[in-house]
C-alpha cells in the first residue's frame, strides 16, 4: 500500500471514530494519539524518505491536508461536545420565570402630599416661590390683614380654634399672604407665591367635615396683573390636575380678601360636562375661590394698592383628591388605614 | 333666602322661568343654591267643602263627612281629624291622588263605611312641621276663606310657585329682601323693578299723644321710627299672606305678626310690634342695659343682661333686646288692641355680640348685623302701618315717632374706564359700562372717561372702586373675559433649601420602605406630650371640640401608634408608617410655640413574610436602626451622631431605646415601646423612631469634594475579643478608631456572640480592621505595628482578653 493510501485510510478510520466519542477526554486522548510525535500520522509521513524526491511534496502536502482535516475533526467534535456540556448546565438552570419575585418594598406616598406636591412643581414651573408660614398664627395675620375685623359678620364663614385672644391654629393659609405681603420689596420684582399647608377650623369630623386640613393658597402682585390673568393661570392649572380638556367658569362669590371675588367650577372630569352623579348632574364642579386682591389687604401690608394690584386663589387639596378619585370620607386621609393610602401609587 | 317666583315676577318682570333664572343668578350675581317646585309629584288634589258630617258608629274618633268637591254628588269621605267641622273648607286628595312622600290616595272602606279620598293636613303635602301654622297641627287644614269646590287646592296653597334658594354672602345682605332681589333680577335681565307703593291713610289720633321714643346714643340705633295703630283685632292672616310667608319657610302666626315678617322679607327691615298698652311709662328709651339687667324674651327664656347689650325700654323696664328679640312682657297677643310698630337701625356689632351670646340669631339679627337699606326703614314702617290697619281693622295714629334719624343719600364713587379695563383685563367700551351701570340702578355721570357713580343707599355694600369694577365684571359676564398668564418681569421658580430637604427626606423614607401617614396635630393632653426628645411647656386651645384633639402634639409618635391601632383592629398588623410634620413644643414664659419639622417612624410585625423563596423577617431594634442611618447619611454630618440607650423611659423598653446625640443636642430616639405601653395599648411588638429635622438641617455638613479613587491595595486584619457583657460596642469602636493610626480607613463589626463556649457576663466581639496608604502601598510591617497598637489598646482600656 502506498503512502497515500495508508493515509487515506488512517482518515477514513479516525474521522468516523471522532465522530463517534462522547466525551471531551476521549476526544483529548484520540487527539494526541492520532496527531502526537507517535501518532500514525508522524508515523507515515517518517516513510517519506524513502519516496522518490519527487513525489515527496506531493506526499507531503496530501498528508499535511489529511493531518489539517482531522484536526478540523477534532475541532468540531470538541465544539459539539462542548456545546453539549452547556446546554446541559444551561437546561439544569431553568427556573419558572412565572414564579413571584421576592418582597421588595417601598412606601407610598400620601395621597394629599402628592397632590400638593403635583401643584407646587406646577407653580415653580410658573415662576413661583413656594412660602411656608406658622400654623400657629396671631388673630391679626389669619383676620385683621386680611380685612376681616373683629365682629365683622364675615368671621362666621369660619370658626376658629383659639388659643389665647391674639393666637389660633390658623383658619386658612392666607396669613402666610399677608406676611409675605409686608416684607416683600417690590422694586426687586413682582411676588409671585403659593402657601400650601395645614389648615384648622372648628368642626366636628364626619364624613364631609374635617377640623384638620390642607390648603393651598396663591397670591400674584404686580403692577399690571389682571382679572384675565387669574382666569388663565386657573385654567391651567385646572387643566394640569384634572385633564387638558378641561373648561373652567368664574361665578359672583364674596371672601372679604378678594374684590372681585369668585368661585371656580371645573367642566366635569367624570362626564365631561354631560352630567353625572359626581358633578350633581350640573357638568360642573365647584373647586376653588379666588379674587382680585381686595385693596384694605394690600394698604394694610403697606402696599400702594393704587400702584399695585393683583390676584389671589385658594383651593382643598383635600376636596381635589376627593372628587378626582372618588373618596367619599376625608376621615380616610387622617387616620391611617395602610389599604386605603397604598392604593394611590405616584402618578407620572 | 328663599325666594318666591311668583312674588318676585309682581316686583320685576322676569322673562325666564324658575330654572333658567336660578342658573343664570348664580352665574351673574348671587348662588342658587337649588330651585324647588312645592307642587313636584303631587295631584288630584282640590277644595272642598265639608256638607254634612256625622259620626261613625263602630269608632270613637272617625268621622263621616259628606263633602263637595265640584262633582255632580257629594263625596263621602272617613276622616279622623278631631277638628273637622261641617262648613269647613278643606283639602281633598280624590282616589288616584299623589300626596307627599309619594303616597297614592285609593277609594277605600273604613270599617265598614266608604271612603272616597282623604281631607289632608299641610304637613301631608310636604309641609314642614315648623312652617305649618300651629293651630292646624293636630288636624286638617283648614281655609279662612271660601274657595270654589272642586277647584285646584295645590293652586290655593301657592303650591305651582317655584322657591330659589338664594345663598346670600355677607357683602350681598341687600338682597336679603325681595326688592333688593328684585333689583339684582332686574340688573340680570336689564329690566327695571316696579313697586307699588300705597300711601298710608292716617287716623285724627296724633302719636305723641300716646308716646314718646327716645335714643340715648345714637350710635347704638343711628335710626329709630315708630307707629301706632290703634283698634286692631287679631286674628289669622288672610290666605294669600299666609301662602307668601310660607313659601318664604316662615310659619303664620297672626296678621300683626305676620305683617311685621312679610315686611321683613318684602324691604329686608326687619321689625318689632310691641303691645302699646303693656308699656309701663309710654315712654320708649332706647339705651345700653345695666349690668344684670333682667329680660325675659319671647321663647320664655331668662337673661341677665350687660352694658354691651342694646335694649328698648318702656321708660321703666326692658321690653326687647334691641334687634334680637322682643320681651315676653310687651307681646303681641290675641288680646292685644294697639300696636307700637318699631322699624329702626342699630350697631350691628353689638347686635351680633348679644344675639352670639345669648344664643338669639334669628332672621331679624342676621339682617341688623349685615346692615340695612337706611332708605327703606320709613317705607317699610308705613307699609307696615297700612297693611296692620287694612288687616286688623285698626286705625294709624297721627304721624310717626323718630327718635334719632338717617338722612339716605347715594354714595358717589368716582372710577375711570382705564381702571376697569386696567383690573379686568378687557377693552370695554365707555358705552358698554355706563350702560352696565344704568342696568343696576345707578346714577352715572361721564366725564371724559372717569365715571362718577352714584350708588344708592341700598347698595351700602359699595364703597370703592373694586366694588364696582365687580358688578361691572359680573354682569359683563365672567365668561367673557379673556384667558392669559401674568406678564411680569423674570421671576425664578424654586424649593428653599428647607423645602427641597423636606421632601428628599419624605423620599428617602418611602425608598425605605416607609409609607406616610398624615396625623392630627391636635391631640389628647396626655398623647400631646408622649415621646417628646426635650421637657416642654404644652399648648392647649382654648375651646377645643373634643378632648381628643385639644393640645398641640410635641411629639409624632403618638399620631404614628394611633394610626398602628387603627391597622391592628382591622387585621392589618406589618406596618411600616412615617409621617414628616410639625411639632409644637413651646418654651415656658412664652406664649407662641416653636414649630419644629420632624420625622417620626413606626415598624410592627414583619419586614417581609414567608413566602415560596423568603423566610419570614420580623422588624427588630437594628433594622430600624439601619433606617435611621440611612437616613442620616444623607445628611452628610460632620460629627457623626451618638446613640446613648435610655433606661428610665415610662414609654420605651428600658434595654431596647437609645437617644440619637449630635454634639449637646438630643436630635432623635429609637426603641421599642415598653412592654406594658404595648400591653396595655393592646398593640403587638412596636418600634418607632423620631428624628429633629430642623437640628439635622442646620448641623455642620461635610464638604462635598472629589478624591480620587485609592491607587493602592488594602489590607485588612480580623480581631476577636472577649469583654464584659456592660461593654458597649461603641466603646470598644471607640478604642480602635483612636489607636488606630492615620491608615485605619474602616472598622466592621462581623461578629457578636455570647454563651455556650463564652464565660458568664463576657461576650465575643470580631471586627475586620482595613488598612491602607493613599502614596504607596503598606508594607506588612506597618499594618503589624498598627494592629498591635489596636489589640494592647482593647486589652489594656477595656480589659479584653484578644481571641
Amino acid at each position: 500500500m502506498d503512502l497515500k493510501s495508508k493515509l487515506e485510510e488512517l482518515f477514513e478510520q479516525n474521522q468516523a471514530k471522532i465522530k463517534g466519542l462522547k466525551d471531551l477526554d476521549q476526544l483529548n486522548q484520540t487527539r494526541v494519539e492520532l496527531l502526537g510525535k507517535k501518532g500514525p500520522i508522524t508515523e507515515v509521513l517518517r516513510g517519506m524518505k524513502d519516496l522518490d524526491a519527487s513525489e515527496r511534496p506531493k506526499v507531503g502536502a496530501f498528508a499535511n491536508k489529511i493531518k489539517d482535516d482531522l484536526q478540523g475533526a477534532i475541532q468540531e467534535r470538541k465544539h459539539t461536545l462542548e456545546q453539549a456540556v452547556i446546554n446541559q448546565k444551561l437546561a439544569e438552570e431553568t427556573i419558572d420565570v412565572t414564579l413571584p419575585g421576592d418582597a421588595v418594598v417601598s412606601g407610598t406616598p400620601h395621597i394629599l402630599a402628592q397632590i400638593m406636591d403635583d401643584i407646587e412643581e406646577f407653580f415653580i414651573g410658573q415662576g413661583y416661590q413656594v412660602i411656608d408660614g406658622p400654623e400657629v398664627e396671631e388673630d391679626h395675620y389669619n383676620f385683621e390683614m386680611l380685612n376681616i375685623p373683629k365682629n365683622h359678620p364675615a368671621r362666621d364663614m369660619q370658626d376658629t380654634f383659639y388659643i389665647d385672644d391674639q393666637l389660633l391654629m390658623r383658619s386658612q393659609t392666607s396669613p402666610v399672604q399677608a406676611r409675605t405681603l409686608e416684607v416683600h420689596d417690590f422694586s426687586k420684582g413682582p411676588l409671585k407665591m403659593i402657601s400650601p399647608g395645614r389648615v384648622y377650623r372648628r368642626d366636628t369630623d364626619d364624613a364631609t367635615h374635617s377640623h384638620q386640613f390642607h390648603q393651598v393658597e396663591g397670591l400674584v402682585i404686580d403692577r399690571h396683573i389682571t382679572m384675565a390673568d387669574l382666569k388663565g393661570t386657573l385654567l391651567a392649572l385646572a387643566q394640569h390636575v384634572f385633564g387638558a380638556d378641561r373648561k373652567i367658569r368664574l361665578r359672583p362669590s364674596f371672601f372679604p380678601f378678594t374684590e372681585p371675588s369668585v368661585e371656580v367650577d371645573v367642566s366635569c372630569f367624570r362626564c365631561n360636562g354631560a352630567g353625572c352623579a359626581i358633578c350633581k348632574y350640573s357638568g360642573w364642579i365647584e373647586v376653588l375661590g379666588a379674587g382680585m386682591v381686595h385693596p384694605n389687604v394690600l394698604n394694610a401690608a403697606g402696599v400702594d394698592a393704587t400702584v399695585y394690584g393683583g390676584f389671589a386663589f385658594g383651593l382643598g387639596p383635600d376636596r381635589f383628591a376627593m372628587l378626582k378619585y372618588g373618596i367619599d370620607d376625608i376621615r380616610s386621609f387622617y387616620q391611617g388605614d395602610q389599604r386605603f393610602l397604598s392604593q394611590f401609587q405616584q402618578e407620572g | 333666602m328663599n325666594v318666591s317666583y311668583e312674588w318676585l315676577k309682581e316686583l320685576v318682570d322676569v322673562p325666564v322661568d324658575a330654572d333658567t333664572l336660578g342658573e343664570k343668578v348664580s352665574r351673574t350675581g348671587i348662588e342658587v343654591d337649588s330651585v324647588t317646585h312645592p307642587d313636584t309629584g303631587l295631584k288630584k288634589i282640590v277644595i272642598g267643602k265639608v256638607v254634612e258630617l256625622r259620626e261613625h258608629p263602630d269608632s270613637d274618633h272617625l268621622h263621616i263627612a259628606q263633602v263637595d268637591t265640584g262633582d255632580d254628588d257629594l263625596r263621602q269621605i272617613v276622616c279622623g281629624a278631631p277638628n273637622i267641622a261641617a262648613g269647613q273648607t278643606v283639602i281633598v286628595a280624590l282616589p288616584g291622588a299623589r300626596i307627599g312622600d309619594n303616597v297614592k290616595i285609593k277609594r277605600s272602606k273604613m270599617r265598614g263605611e266608604v271612603s272616597e279620598g282623604m281631607i289632608c293636613a299641610l304637613q301631608e303635602l310636604g309641609f314642614s312641621d315648623s312652617i305649618a301654622p300651629k293651630a292646624y297641627a293636630d288636624g286638617i287644614y283648614v281655609f279662612n276663606e271660601p274657595l270654589t269646590p272642586g277647584s285646584d287646592a295645590l293652586a290655593a296653597l301657592g303650591m305651582h310657585d317655584a322657591i330659589l334658594d338664594f345663598e346670600i354672602t355677607p357683602n350681598r345682605a341687600d338682597a336679603l329682601g325681595m326688592r333688593g332681589v328684585a333689583w339684582e333680577v332686574g340688573a340680570t335681565y336689564g329690566e327695571r323693578p316696579h313697586f307699588d307703593d300705597q300711601p298710608v291713610v292716617e287716623g285724627d289720633t296724633p302719636i305723641t299723644s300716646l308716646l314718646s321714643a327716645s335714643v340715648t346714643d345714637a350710635t347704638d340705633a343711628p335710626s329709630y321710627q315708630m307707629r301706632i295703630v290703634q283698634g286692631v283685632k287679631i286674628q289669622d292672616s288672610p290666605l294669600w299672606l299666609q301662602r307668601r310667608l310660607w313659601n318664604a319657610g316662615v310659619r303664620p302666626i297672626n296678621n300683626i305678626v305676620d305683617i311685621t315678617n312679610l315686611i321683613m322679607l318684602g324691604y329686608g327691615q326687619p321689625l318689632h310690634a310691641f303691645d302699646y298698652d303693656k308699656l309701663a311709662n309710654k315712654q320708649i328709651v332706647v339705651r345700653r342695659a345695666q349690668a344684670k339687667e333682667l329680660l325675659t324674651t319671647l321663647d320664655g327664656n331668662d337673661h341677665e343682661l350687660d352694658p354691651e347689650d342694646i335694649v328698648i325700654t318702656d321708660g321703666e323696664k326692658p321690653v326687647a333686646l334691641a334687634g334680637v328679640m322682643g320681651g315676653l312682657n310687651s307681646e303681641i297677643t290675641p288680646e292685644t288692641v294697639n300696636v307700637v310698630i318699631e322699624a329702626a337701625s342699630f350697631a350691628p356689632v353689638n347686635i351680633r355680640k348679644t344675639a352670639l351670646k345669648y344664643n338669639l340669631r334669628s332672621q331679624a339679627s342676621s339682617r341688623f348685623e349685615k346692615g340695612i337699606d337706611v332708605a327703606s326703614i320709613n317705607l317699610a314702617l308705613d307699609e307696615a302701618a297700612r297693611l296692620m290697619a287694612d288687616l286688623g281693622d285698626g286705625t294709624v295714629a297721627k304721624g310717626h315717632l323718630s327718635a334719632s334719624a338717617i338722612v339716605p343719600e347715594p354714595v358717589v364713587v368716582p372710577i375711570t374706564l382705564a381702571r376697569i379695563n386696567h383690573v379686568l383685563g378687557t377693552a370695554l367700551s365707555s358705552t358698554t359700562v355706563a350702560a352696565l351701570f344704568d342696568r343696576l340702578g345707578f346714577g352715572v355721570e361721564v366725564d371724559d372717561d372717569t365715571f362718577s357713580v352714584s350708588i344708592p343707599p341700598r347698595r351700602w355694600d359699595i364703597h370703592i372702586d373694586s366694588d364696582l369694577i365687580e358688578e361691572v365684571a359680573r354682569l359683563y359676564g365672567y365668561d367673557n373675559l379673556p384667558s392669559t398668564l401674568p406678564t411680569t418681569t423674570m421671576t425664578i421658580g424654586q424649593f428653599t433649601p428647607k423645602q427641597k430637604r423636606l421632601r428628599r427626606t419624605r423620599q428617602l423614607l418611602e425608598g425605605l420602605g416607609l409609607s406616610q401617614v398624615i396625623t392630627y396635630s391636635l391631640t389628647s393632653v396626655d398623647e400631646a406630650s408622649q415621646f417628646t426628645l426635650s421637657p416642654a411647656a404644652g399648648t392647649q386651645v382654648a375651646f377645643p371640640m373634643t378632648q381628643d384633639h385639644a393640645k398641640l402634639r410635641e411629639n409624632l409618635i403618638a399620631g404614628l401608634i394611633n394610626a398602628e391601632k387603627y391597622n391592628v383592629a382591622r387585621q392589618q398588623v406589618d406596618l411600616a408608617l412615617y409621617e414628616q410634620g410639625r411639632v409644637f413644643p413651646r418654651t415656658q414664659g412664652h406664649s407662641r410655640p416653636e414649630e419644629k419639622e420632624y420625622a417620626a417612624g413606626l415598624f410592627t410585625g414583619n419586614l417581609t413574610n414567608k413566602n415560596w423563596h423568603q423566610a419570614a423577617r420580623a422588624v427588630d431594634f437594628y433594622y430600624v436602626k439601619g433606617v435611621v442611618e440611612q437616613l442620616l447619611r444623607d445628611y452628610r454630618l460632620a460629627t457623626p451622631v451618638h446613640y446613648e440607650a435610655i433606661r428610665d423611659s415610662q414609654d420605651l423598653h428600658p434595654g431596647q431605646s437609645a437617644k440619637l446625640v449630635l454634639g449637646e443636642q438630643t436630635i432623635g430616639l429609637i426603641g421599642r415601646l415598653h412592654p406594658a405601653y404595648e400591653h396595655a395599648a393592646g398593640l403587638p411588638q412596636t418600634y418607632v423612631f423620631e428624628l429633629d429635622l430642623e437640628a439635622l438641617m442646620q448641623a455642620p455638613r461635610t464638604e462635598m469634594a472629589a478624591k480620587p479613587a485609592p491607587k493602592f491595595p488594602s489590607v485588612t486584619r480580623d480581631v476577636a475579643i472577649l469583654v464584659a457583657q456592660t461593654v458597649e460596642n461603641a466603646a470598644v469602636e471607640a478604642v480602635i478608631t483612636a489607636n488606630g493610626g492615620k491608615f485605619l480607613r474602616d472598622v466592621t463589626l462581623f461578629d457578636v456572640y455570647a454563651g455556650k463556649n463564652i464565660a458568664n457576663h463576657q461576650k465575643s466581639l470580631a471586627y475586620t480592621l482595613t488598612y491602607r496608604r493613599d502614596d504607596q502601598t503598606l508594607t506588612e510591617e506597618e499594618v503589624n505595628t498598627a494592629f498591635a497598637k489596636v489589640t494592647t489598646a482593647l486589652e489594656e482600656q477595656l480589659g479584653a482578653t484578644i481571641r
